[in-house]
């Protein structure tokens, strides 16, 4: 069952629940971040409605900066303005920003420690039709490596809109992800939303769980889809909400594990490096489970919608299942 | 900033001469480092701490100080020097350049020494950092009167071969950026060879006009004419401004003067007696 306590979507499992774009959330969340502080500032690299940035844009005309088609300087000059006291937020496409600039990231703003926030949209396979050029599936690994970095990647767009406004007071570097397309709406106004700390959103009835699915991302949906899917099959399964990859919640994805004794992580991101490697590092040092990891494997994306993607590569409800099922039979023998 | 008196040019005659000293002397002890930019740059950096900055040495996080970006942080023992010489620190520290533990890293970083602006090193992006510094100025209304301050950017012409160069120098043209003075280290070296060989930058100053910049040209070793530029470039109202400062790289050493291979190495004991007796021999009485 959906987790009482955090007073989920009731809808969330109907065929008509609402979707919306996780990076409306964040362009929401950014205007409310620049009502609540002046010395909020956004800078774009020509995408400002790509990134939703043009609610800021249009309200705080003096505070936006449009850099061009220029990445590297995007991040630089957003490290300059905070070294002045701002909080910026600077936005581009994932595969850009942080794909071209990294170093600049490195340099300007983790190693200075900076609290710049880098917002990487259009991340992931569900890019769909724009090919794999522009399927960003490696900034989880390049950027959670970075000391200083603090790297997030909401479920829907609620939950992105919540986690903008706390970004905004935190006094750190970060790196916020998201998703391109529309995503159905997992969370409410009222769930609670603590930054640096993951929940569990599905649960047993009673019971423990045989089997702990951790998920970033829209990648959660698919993981609730199938731990509702593998519960009439009578497999127990809890579903945790990886939001914050860094710093990682390593009590609760250890509470988990002693429950469960099996972990399959999922996410729009390769495996090496990603969510699935951020958790193991986590078990293998504290409470070694099997693990089962579920991403993308050491393959570029192509054009395609966002669900034939999904199952092509292997993110899809049925090969969750599958790999549910197949993480039991070891768990078990 | 006033103009300079014939008195006041000795005075900074004797400290850059001081200061180079000191610069030969912390890479000989750190056995290694950047010798021509450091030397080449030790009038400009001189000028600028001992005369031209708004700054208060004793209080470095002064809200209004002017800011200083170096952008080619390999130069860095030039910084150290100019500011354990204005009284940022003791002269002593500087001896630690390098070493383990030391607030002297060989490439600035402000977890070690918190009051250098910037940490740097990798090249090309200290000007988007002075941008952004001169765009949060300018939305916070520092651009005038009595809290007006100056953001100062020190970056090399090597530099200028990255990309991200460019996207600054377009950036700070399309927001007349006033507060913004650029001064290169026009030195003609980088490490491979000469800049013209390397990657040619000419005509230099052509590339920074049509950028939207006003470009002044001068000596880099001319106190007087580089006081001049920075006062000039202070009344241009709706401009950045750019200094292309020729400088010799490893002056005041005649062994080291011009030479690219002196770019990214120190010293040994031997070179540095020999330059520092012939700075002593050379220092204005």
């Amino acid at each position: 069952m959906l987790n009482p306590k955090l007073k989920l979507n009731p809808k969330i499992f109907n065929n008509d629940v609402e979707q919306v774009s996780i990076r409306k959330g964040f362009g929401q969340g950014l205007l409310k971040a620049g009502e609540e502080n002046e010395n909020v500032v956004a800078l774009c690299a020509d995408l400002m409605e790509s990134l939703q940035m043009h609610f800021f844009a249009e309200k705080f005309p003096k505070r936006f900066i449009e850099v061009g088609v220029a990445e590297q300087n995007l991040v630089t000059v957003a490290s300059g303005m905070a070294a002045m006291g701002k909080i910026p937020f600077c936005g581009s496409y994932a595969v850009f920003s942080p794909g071209r600039n990294w170093e600049q990231i490195r340099t300007t703003i983790a190693y200075n420690d900076r609290p710049v926030k880098i917002i990487g949209s259009h991340a992931g396979l569900t890019v769909g039709s724009d090919g794999g050029s522009h399927q960003m599936l490696e900034d989880i690994a390049l950027m959670r490596t970075m000391p200083n970095m603090e790297v997030y990647s909401p479920c829907d767009a609620i939950e992105a809109k919540k986690m903008t406004l706390a970004l905004a007071k935190t006094n750190k570097p970060a790196y916020l992800r998201l998703a391109r397309e529309k995503t159905p709406i997992i969370t409410t106004e009222e769930t609670p939303f603590e930054i640096n700390k993951a929940e569990i959103y599905w649960m047993p009835d009673i019971g423990l769980a045989q089997v702990g699915i951790i998920a970033t991302g829209e990648m959660l949906y698919n993981a609730l889809l199938s731990a509702k899917e593998l519960e009439k099959e009578g497999i127990k399964t809890r579903v945790m909400n990886l939001a914050t990859i860094k710093p990682i919640d390593k009590d609760a994805i250890i509470v988990l594990a002693k429950e469960c004794k099996a972990i399959v992580t999922i996410e729009d991101h390769q495996i090496m490096g990603g969510i699935g490697s951020a958790v193991a590092e986590v078990l293998a040092q504290n409470y070694p489970v099997p693990m089962e990891f579920i991403g993308v494997k050491d393959k570029f994306g192509q054009s395609g919608t966002a669900k034939e993607l999904l199952e092509h590569y292997g993110l899809g409800v049925q090969n969750i299942k599958e790999v549910v099922r197949k993480i039991l039979k070891r768990k078990t023998s | 900033m006033t103009s300079l008196s014939a008195d006041k040019i000795k005075e900074l005659e004797q400290k850059a001469n001081d200061i180079r000293q000191s610069i030969i002397e912390m890479l000989t002890e750190a056995k290694s480092g950047h010798t021509a930019g450091a030397l080449g740059m030790t009038d400009i950096f001189t000028l600028f701490y001992f005369h031209i900055l708004k700054h208060k040495p004793k209080e470095p996080f002064w809200e209004e100080r002017d800011r200083v970006i170096l952008s080619n942080g390999h130069i860095c023992p030039v910084l150290y020097a100019t500011m354990a010489h204005s009284g940022y620190f003791s002269i002593e520290e500087l001896k630690t350049l390098r070493k383990f533990g030391s607030r002297l890293q060989g490439h600035p970083h402000r977890e070690f020494l918190s009051f250098v602006e910037t940490s740097s090193g990798p090249l090309g992006s200290g000007l988007s950092q002075a941008i952004g510094m001169a765009l949060a100025d300018k939305i916070d209304g520092f651009t005038r009167g009595e809290r007006s301050r100056t953001i100062y950017c020190f970056i090399s012409d090597g530099e200028l071969d990255e990309g991200n160069s460019w996207e600054a120098i377009m950036l700070a043209g399309k927001n007349k950026l006033n507060k913004l003075i650029t001064i290169i280290d026009r030195n003609n070296i980088q490490i491979d060879g000469n800049t013209e060989n390397i990657m040619p930058l000419e005509p230099l100053a052509e590339k920074w006009k049509s950028f939207g910049w006003n470009v002044i040209e001068v000596s880099g070793h001319d106190f007087r004419a580089l006081n001049e530029a920075v006062e000039e470039s202070q009344k241009i109202k709706n401009k950045p401004s750019v200094i292309i400062a020729y400088t010799i790289p490893g002056k005041g050493v005649k062994e080291f003067e011009r030479d690219y291979k002196w770019h990214g190495i120190s010293p040994n004991k031997e070179q540095a007696e020999m330059a520092i007796k012939e700075l002593q021999n050379h220092r204005p009485i």
